[in-house]
């Protein structure tokens, strides 16, 4: 802007040359006239750089070496496509960009990667926290043993445990060196106030050195197999023996008392030869086992493929009604002959004004058999079972979802009308076309155009309807005896989230999978659909 | 970036406590004088939207006492554990975590808590208390309350209660009521409420050891098992029980004075007396000749095996949550019965006093990490039951015991 408005002025005395010298000057023009939209710009790329140096300093501070360059590269395609004269596209688009990055891309990637490990519950970190949880949680206290008021000490970098043993006398230990009576010391009841060679820690240093206080191991004696003193808290202390060993060359536990011998499996365990297993485990690749999971494990494959089914019918019958209901009224509302159609038009677009599970759990209200609205006020007193009976469910999924989904369909519809043009119609007319004949041969193919691209994505959406189905029936009424927790209204996403988080144990690997299984259906039909869909155009 | 801005802050925190660390370890240690810097620790406790104020207090408090700063973050009841679990490994957890023994199982099983060490305070406490939070023989957590649900009575309607389940829905319906008694079902099933009728029956859901914890051997299943489900389908062709009932319901018919009895825990009760109510709470009828045993509760602190706080955060847990005053105080803004003996001594309340004498017979809800496949089966199960779906109760009750132990075996 500035330089074409400056433009005329310097243009003028060289007319043959108008193209490279505003150029050449504009490179040079911010040093020269400094406008508030560069400051703004300036302002603006300083904040997002300070913003990212931070992230790149904290990531770096947690070894995230994955988030250090990828905030790199991100600042240095945000700093380039700014400040270059030639990245005009760029501006507009790099933030986009970004974001699809982080939000879209990310995800489906970190998905991907979790569907082919065994992440859930038992295997939810890494080997080396597996390792050290199974030695804290297999240290058992020695039975019996005295609770000791214990001093921390240190010896320069060295950490030292003492106590006061009942005679009185300071024993004093660090964890090479076992627990000795030391002369000398002075102690203040059963702590100890000073030992010659330790320095006797305040709460202040041990509050600086917390883990490696917690780590402290004093043998008790030279023979190591009567334990070893530690302190959880910094003042008491008890004396404690482990019960499995981890051998680091051989990367095995070895039970103590049985010599049972624990050895890596391939699903992340620590696991005997008769198959016991020390827990937790760790995160695994497991190939494609989680993918497979639905057709190889029978107890998944019955009702999966049950579930599949009523997926599709749901999908699709959801789209048909919600769309057929939605047309219907907006060519009645279309009719110039109707009165107050304004009206009834904004009385329509309620349902769709009202957030869909808020709309669900109040219809599962109103259908409750005992005190429901339906039953109760509308059918007199009935006790019809509109939650609990298989049919009866489906049904009311489908009414509950027609309620929520046909103002979407009447909007698109009532706008699709308005666009068509009305000269066409008339001449239809002329030809003798009657009303059904317009309706067949001109309308629905010219409307069709404009709305088949949003009732395939109707369908999609349907298709992972989680919140109707979560909020109305839960998926119930659950198949009887069944071996795994499903019920009859269940789609494909409600089935994973029962599967893999409500049946007890978290299986976030097998939930990835299902989950990039029904990217993979919706992604083909939508695929397929918007190719028949150009053949509408062409008419 | 999503995930980048909570690890951002753990970041920063990390960056400024490793800097604050390095700058004071480079002092020379010998000299103790210069070397003592007011003890400032903070520690983050992740409390839920129930209990975090009744924690607000103690955090006050405890900073006074000793200088270390308690951050309480709320958390929602519902993400509260799973976030717990999956934040642990990934260092960006709390260092200690308020929620009900029932968890131990599974943050044991995922290796995201430290074990406690209570030594002889343990002796202060209810044994069930502490036997909750035991897992394998280690103790986990550390208890602060109990609670546990009972037959509580509307006095207005019935003054006397017979000593069986049969007789009280008899008696119940001379009330002139809608309902002779109500448990609240709703139509995922509720075996929580349900368990004192079955245990009734002599059908515990795992068998215990000698010392009163779980093997994770299940017991619901056997004659008496089926015996129960036979119960259960008859109340539910009678319409004492109904799947249509849930919690809220359950409640409002109560305070409607729609039914003399309900079956419920403290945290309704309190709703009844606030309204003005004059209630008794009274342990379970037995329906099945047994005892009535109603699942125990027992709400405490677990430490984060992951916390770089070790030392201040089993200091808090184990020294000072242990404490009677601490016990007074959370007694007093939560209104359940403590954990230490000593404050338990102390409630005057009848209400209370009601529950915890119901609870006396109770047994620990197990907290092995079997339990988690246990609930939905068992609901869904029950509810077809009362619903009347399965016609076959004794079938069906065998069939949920075999899907039970087929998703434990995974």
């Amino acid at each position: 802007m500035s330089t074409q408005q400056t433009e005329p002025a310097t243009a003028g005395p060289e007319p043959r040359t108008p193209a490279p010298e505003p150029r050449r000057r504009s490179v040079t023009s911010h040093a020269r006239d400094i406008k508030p939209g560069f400051v703004v710009k300036l302002v603006l790329v300083a904040l997002v750089d300070a913003l990212g140096l931070y992230g790149i300093l904290a990531a770096a501070a947690v070894q995230s070496w994955g988030i250090v360059v990828f905030l790199v590269l991100a600042l240095v395609a945000v700093n380039w496509v700014y400040f270059s004269r030639r990245m005009l596209p760029g501006k507009y688009l790099v933030p986009g960009l970004l974001f699809l990055l982080v939000y879209q891309l990310f995800v489906m990637a970190y998905t991907g990667y979790v569907s082919f490990t065994n992440y859930g519950d038992g295997h939810n970190s890494t080997k080396a926290d597996a390792i050290s949880a199974i030695q804290v949680q297999t240290e058992r206290r020695v039975e019996g043993s005295p609770t000791y008021p214990v001093t921390v000490l240190s010896r320069g970098e060295e950490l030292g445990l003492g106590i006061v043993d009942e005679d009185g006398d300071v024993r004093v230990g660090t964890p090479e060196q076992p627990l000795e009576t030391v002369d000398g010391a002075q102690a203040d009841g059963d702590r100890i106030t000073d030992v010659e060679g330790f320095e006797v820690l305040g709460l202040a240093q041990i509050a600086q050195r917390q883990g490696e206080i917690t780590e402290l191991r004093v043998p008790v004696s030279d023979d190591a197999s009567e334990g070893s003193l530690r302190t959880q808290d910094g003042s008491t202390g008890y004396v404690y023996t482990p019960s499995v060993a981890y051998d680091e060359a051989a990367d095995t536990f070895t039970d103590l008392e049985t010599g049972t011998v624990y050895t890596p499996s391939r699903y992340g365990t620590f696991t005997a030869e008769d198959g016991s297993r020390l827990t937790p485990g760790w995160r695994v690749g497991v190939g494609f086992e989680n993918y497979t999971a639905m057709f190889s494990d029978s107890r998944l494959s019955g009702p999966f493929f049950t579930i599949l089914a009523w997926t599709f019918a749901f999908a699709i019958l959801s789209v048909v009604t919600t769309f057929g209901l939605g047309l219907f009224l907006a060519i009645v509302f279309n009719d110039p002959r109707v009165r107050g159609r304004r009206f009834y038009r904004s009385l329509l677009i309620l349902p769709y004004a009202f957030p869909g599970f808020l709309a669900a759990l109040v219809w599962r209200g109103m259908l409750n058999p005992r005190f429901g609205f339906i039953n109760e006020v509308l059918l007199g007193g009935a006790d019809v079972p509109w939650l609990t009976d298989p049919w009866l469910a489906k049904l009311s999924i489908l009414l509950v979802n027609l309620w929520l989904g046909f103002p979407y369909m009447f909007l698109v519809c009532t706008g699709a009308l308005q666009a068509i043009p009305s000269d066409v119609i008339e001449s239809a007319r002329m030809d003798g076309a009657g009303a059904f004949r317009v309706f067949r041969s001109m309308t629905l193919p010219l409307l069709m155009i404009s709305v088949a691209p949003l009732l395939i994505s109707s369908f999609a959406f349907n298709f992972n309807n989680f919140t109707l189905i979560y909020m109305l029936t839960g998926g119930g009424p659950n198949f009887e005896s069944s071996p795994v927790l499903v019920g009859h209204t269940d789609i494909l996403i409600s089935m994973v989230y029962a599967v893999a988080f409500e049946s007890g144990v978290k299986q976030y690997g097998l939930a990835s999978a299902v989950s990039i299984l029904i990217f993979v259906i919706v992604g083909a039909i939508s695929y397929a659909a918007f190719r028949r869909t150009k053949t509408l155009e062409e008419l | 970036m999503r995930r980048s801005i909570p690890l951002v802050a753990a970041a920063l925190g990390v960056t400024l406590t490793l800097s604050a660390c390095s700058g004071s370890s480079d002092e020379p240690t010998g000299d103790a004088s210069s070397a003592a810097p007011e003890l400032t620790g903070t520690l983050t406790v992740w409390v839920d939207e129930t209990r975090i104020d009744s924690f607000k207090p103690v955090a006050e408090s405890y900073q006074e006492e000793t200088g270390v700063q308690l951050d309480l973050v709320q958390k929602a009841s519902g993400d509260i554990r799973t976030d717990f679990v999956t934040q642990v490994p990934t260092g960006e957890g709390p260092d200690v975590v308020i929620g009900a023994h029932d968890w131990t199982g599974e943050f044991v099983n995922n290796g995201v808590v430290a074990p406690v060490e209570l030594g002889d305070k343990a002796g202060d406490f209810a044994e069930s208390a502490i036997t909750a939070f035991a897992y394998d023989g280690k103790q986990y957590g550390v208890p602060y309350a109990i609670e546990n649900i009972a037959l509580v009575r509307n006095d207005a309607l019935l003054t006397e209660t017979p000593a069986t389940f049969d007789e009280l829905v008899a008696q119940g319906r001379t009330a002139g009521t809608p309902f002779p008694v109500v448990i609240q079902q709703g139509d995922q099933g509720d075996a929580y409420h349900l368990y004192p009728l079955q245990t009734s029956f002599g059908a515990p859901v795992f068998a215990q050891a000698a010392d009163g914890s779980y093997t994770p051997e299940l017991a619901l299943g056997g004659e008496a098992g089926t015996a129960f489900a036979a119960y259960l389908a008859k109340l539910g062709a009678e319409k004492v029980l109904d799947p249509a009932v849930d919690g809220d319901k359950a409640k409002q018919a109560f305070l409607d004075g729609q039914t003399p009895y309900i079956v419920t825990g403290p945290w309704y009760a309190e709703a009844f007396v606030e309204a003005g109510m004059d209630i008794t709470v009274l342990p379970v009828p037995s329906a099945g000749g047994e005892e009535a045993k109603p699942f125990v509760g027992v709400q405490g602190a677990f430490i984060s095996a992951k916390t770089e706080n070790s030392v201040l955060a089993n200091d808090f847990v184990t020294n000072y949550l242990t404490t009677e005053e601490i016990q007074d105080e959370l007694y007093a803004t939560g209104g359940r019965v403590p954990a230490l003996t000593a404050s338990a001594d102390k409630i005057d309340d009848e209400v209370l006093a009601g529950f915890n004498e119901a609870g006396a017979t109770g047994a620990p809800m197990p907290s092995l990490p079997e339990m988690g496949s246990v609930w939905s089966f068992w609901g869904t199960t029950e509810v077809q039951l009362i619903g009347g779906q399965a016609t076959d109760p004794a079938g069906a009750w065998t069939a949920m015991v075999t899907n039970i132990q087929g998703a434990i075996d995974g």
